[in-house]
């Protein structure tokens, strides 16, 4: 571990905590360019979540009078906080700095954090729609995070590690070997990531109907940088399990080493990899309507058991007596 | 026409002797009517009531001089009744001085509203005082904005005062809480306030309140010539602008006897079904968009706006505003229409095909769709709710197949009717009232006769009234008509559907969760402006 410590690997980890910063709204736009063709439509040009962002940071940001301090900070913390976990989450290569002082625990840490703040701003100025997102997305959290941990768990316990960096290690040094416990987890971890990103079945990140929104009715009363802090936020954590799914399930094309050619097959590998996912992301959204709300613990204990489903069957048919 | 039940309501009344003449009952087709005293309102409606008759609403006509000038003594308070397709204007007459009436509400639900609105604007009060209404603050509780010395400008107040006191039906207990949603929303909507109680997701009481798309439309009816009423009917609700229009029209010429040419009354039921069809269409959209299945909604809106081009360029308008006109239509289709709409209606039925059985199918959309609002038959019964909302709950009441006004008496109309009241099966009404409408005017471009597009309305005797009664796309339209002096209008009172479609709103979402309000509302939609008025 004490090899990652390095100042190539910082430079590296930081690099690769700024593609995050990039590349987050470029998904969104990807995903609703495919959304747009699956329904018939031209859609929005492919940078238009960029030019939102730029179009908020430029705008004056109004704040509510009955607003408390901690509805100014909340962007701030909230955006540090989502990119602080993406900054763990392997994009190009492994072995970095960040893996090392950072495992998959805090990156489930980092994520509540954020959403905490998130729920505190939007019940802090009293609207009524602030507190009921609040109270839905606790509801999803609560549910959403036992499950991330199980499936999180079950490669944990293939790699003999919580460090990300080292479980992608081992599954390519091990191999492609088709294990139930993965199937399982893989599973559970895409539920979880629609439902913690706000994604249709869960949440319609389209809705302008506020009674039926989630993450979006915690941010009706923001404006300018901070909304575009929210919004860039929730970009950033669809990136981040984007990524998670695509880089530690289907680990193939990530750099191992601080190369050139490393870095550039692993930032070929993961664009073509979450293309791909955005797509099927995409497709999933156009074929199914939102779930009525109290069928979203549905969706999460069925996330929750096939994270359990994904454990037992490591501890049944993988480990070795 | 006939009314088989008119013989036994009178009996009724007679028993209870609340006829105190014998030629109280007189005729103004397509209805009858019925002067009734004015302590006896509410016996009547509760007689009416028993029998089962549907309550079609109920409106005040003040007297057309001022206060104090000869011969403007009294209001006549009209009330319609219907059942089975046949129409009874109950009418008294209250002093100007003290204009109070036993409310009928008690008996039918769905007239609250009516009748405070009647109350804000002509002060007739029904069993003492009521909650206002239509009113917010623009004008103040002792002043009558029907009365003849209101005037139609509206007092020039600089500014009309915040309204912030209006009490609210308070729910109380431990966990209630209240959500407080509009009157300016998110879509691009009309304007009202909801005001929910919930517990927890769930729904325990909603409250509407409307009224912020109020233009005075009865007080600038009056002194306009007939062409005038025309427009402003049509203006009533955007989207049933042909309806409105019709149902206007319809009355205007039964007060002046005017015989409307046949072609001309196809041409307004081909535009009748093309605005059906065009707000079908654009609800079953929405319905689907609002529980997140937007390709339905792209779909949709693709279709519609296609449709409302083509109305644009055979009719002139995108909503075929002012096509139709007192004593017939504006325009003539053109001559190579005939192979155009028949092509457009074939493309249309291929097109809507694939795409209600996937809507109909759909196990996600189902899962959010069935028994989501529901409305008994009961409920839809007691409010009197008519069209899609009616159909859905059991009510298959369509005036076009059960008051046959031409030219549909001479077609056959299938009324598509479920039971099940929720979201789903007003979805499948609609759908199924597309495919009628496609066919009907499939006959109706068989059937168009030859011959003028409009004949000019013979002048009106003053005093002389009519009631139009059109089945637009939401529902029975009502209109009433009055002349005064010199063929000018001196009441006009149009009765869209959405009063009764809005109780219903209030009583459905009982019981579903809040997030579930959206797609609710989007399947009854009522119309905002048209109960503004």
């Amino acid at each position: 571990m004490d090899n990652y410590l390095t100042l190539p690997g910082w430079v590296l980890a930081v690099f690769q905590s700024c593609l995050y910063l990039a590349l987050a709204p470029l998904l969104v736009g990807w995903v609703r360019k495919a959304k747009a063709r699956l329904q018939n439509r031209r859609g929005a040009p492919l940078l238009q979540a960029y030019q939102d962002l730029y179009k908020l940071l430029a705008k004056e940001a109004r704040v509510a009078h009955t607003a408390s301090p901690l509805f100014r900070a909340a962007p701030y913390i909230v955006f540090t906080a989502t990119w602080m976990a993406a900054a763990t989450v392997p994009l190009l290569v492994v072995d970095l700095p960040t893996a090392a002082i950072a495992d998959i625990i805090v990156l489930v840490g980092l994520l509540a954090l954020a959403r905490v703040f998130l729920a505190l701003a939007g019940m802090d100025v009293g609207a009524a729609f602030g507190g009921m997102g609040a109270s839905r997305e606790m509801l999803i959290g609560a549910l959403a995070e036992p499950a991330m941990l199980m499936a999180v768990f079950t490669l944990a316990m293939t790699a003999h590690s919580t460090n990300l960096s080292s479980v992608i290690d081992h599954h390519l040094v091990d191999g492609f070997v088709l294990r139930p416990s993965y199937l399982f987890a893989l599973g559970g971890l895409i539920l979880v990531a629609v439902a913690e990103s706000g994604r249709i079945p869960i949440d319609n990140p389209t809705t302008h109907l506020e009674l039926t929104m989630i993450h979006e009715a915690m941010l009706l009363e923001y404006s300018g940088r901070h909304l575009a802090l929210m919004e860039w936020s929730a970009q950033i954590k669809l990136l981040l399990y984007g990524t998670l799914i695509a880089n530690v399930f289907f680990p193939w094309g990530i750099g191992r080493g601080f190369g050139g050619a490393a870095l550039g097959l692993g930032l070929a590998a993961v664009l073509a990899k979450l293309a791909a996912l955005g797509a099927v992301l995409a497709v999933g959204e156009t074929v199914l309507a939102k779930m009525r709300l109290f069928r979203a613990p549905e969706f999460l204990n069925l996330a929750l058991l096939l994270s359990l489903l994904g454990l037992l069957s490591h501890v049944i048919l993988e480990v070795r007596a | 026409m006939k009314i088989d039940w008119l013989f036994e309501f009178l009996t009724r009344l007679a028993d209870k002797r609340l006829l105190s003449h014998a030629d109280d009952l007189q005729s103004l087709p397509p209805a009858r009517r019925l002067m009734l005293n004015p302590h006896d309102w509410g016996s009547a409606a509760k007689i009416g009531a028993r029998m089962g008759l549907r309550h079609a609403g109920v409106w005040a006509d003040p007297p057309d001089t001022a206060h104090g000038a000869p011969g403007a003594a009294y209001i006549v308070v009209r009330a319609c009744l219907e059942h089975h397709g046949g129409y009874l204007l109950l009418e008294t007459l209250v002093p100007l001085q003290q204009p109070a009436l036993p409310s009928q509400t008690p008996y039918y639900p769905g007239l609250d509203r009516l009748e405070r609105h009647c109350h804000d604007l002509t002060g007739v009060s029904f069993s003492g005082p009521a909650r206002r209404w239509t009113r917010h603050q623009a004008w103040r509780a002792d002043e009558f904005p029907l009365s003849a010395e209101f005037p139609a400008a509206g007092r020039s107040d600089p500014r009309t005062p915040a309204d912030t006191d209006y009490p609210f039906v308070p729910v109380h207990g431990s966990g209630v809480y209240e959500i407080p949603v509009g009157p300016v929303h998110a879509g691009i909507i009309e304007p009202g306030h909801f005001r929910f109680h919930a517990m927890g997701e769930e729904v325990l009481l909603l409250e509407e309140r409307l009224g912020y798309v109020h233009k005075g439309i009865e007080k600038i009816a009056v002194g306009r010539d007939p062409a005038g009423l025309a427009r402003l009917a049509g203006r009533v609700s955007g989207d049933s602008t042909a309806a409105h229009t019709w149902a206007a029209c319809q009355a205007m010429e039964r007060a002046t006897g005017c015989e409307v040419p046949p072609r001309a009354l196809w041409l307004r039921a081909l535009m009748a079904e093309r605005e059906r069809i065009a707000n079908h269409l654009g609800d079953i959209g929405a319905i689907c968009n609002d529980v997140g299945f937007t390709f339905a909604l792209v779909q949709c809106a693709r279709l519609r706006e296609a449709w409302q081009r083509r109305g644009r360029i055979l009719f002139g308008h995108r909503l075929m505003m002012d096509a139709v006109i007192p004593g017939g239509v504006a325009h003539d289709l053109a001559a190579d229409a005939h192979q155009t709409l028949h092509a457009d209606h074939s493309a249309l039925r291929k097109a809507v095909k694939p795409l209600f059985n996937v809507i109909d199918d759909h196990p996600s959309l189902n899962d959010r769709l069935i028994t989501t609002g529901r409305l008994t038959t009961d409920q839809a019964r007691a409010l009197g709710c008519t069209g899609y909302v009616g159909k859905a709950s059991g009510l298959p009441f369509d005036l076009r197949r059960d008051y046959p006004y031409p030219p549909y008496d001479s077609l056959e109309v299938k009324v598509h009717t479920e039971v099940d009241g929720d979201v789903a099966a007003r979805v499948r009404v609609r759908m199924a009232e597309i495919r009628n409408s496609l066919a009907l005017m499939e006959r109706l471009l068989e059937t168009l006769p030859g011959g003028a597009i409009a004949t000019p309305l013979p002048p009106a005797p003053p005093g002389a009234v009519g009631l139009g009664l059109v089945e637009g796309w939401r529902g029975e339209v009502l209109s009433f008509v009055r002349f005064g002096a010199a063929g000018r209008i001196a009441r006009f009172f149009p009765r869209d559907p959405s009063w009764f479609i809005w109780p219903g709103l209030e009583q459905l979402i009982m019981g579903n969760i809040v997030s579930d309000f959206p797609v609710c509302n989007k399947s009854v939609n009522g119309s905002y402006s048209g109960v503004d008025l």
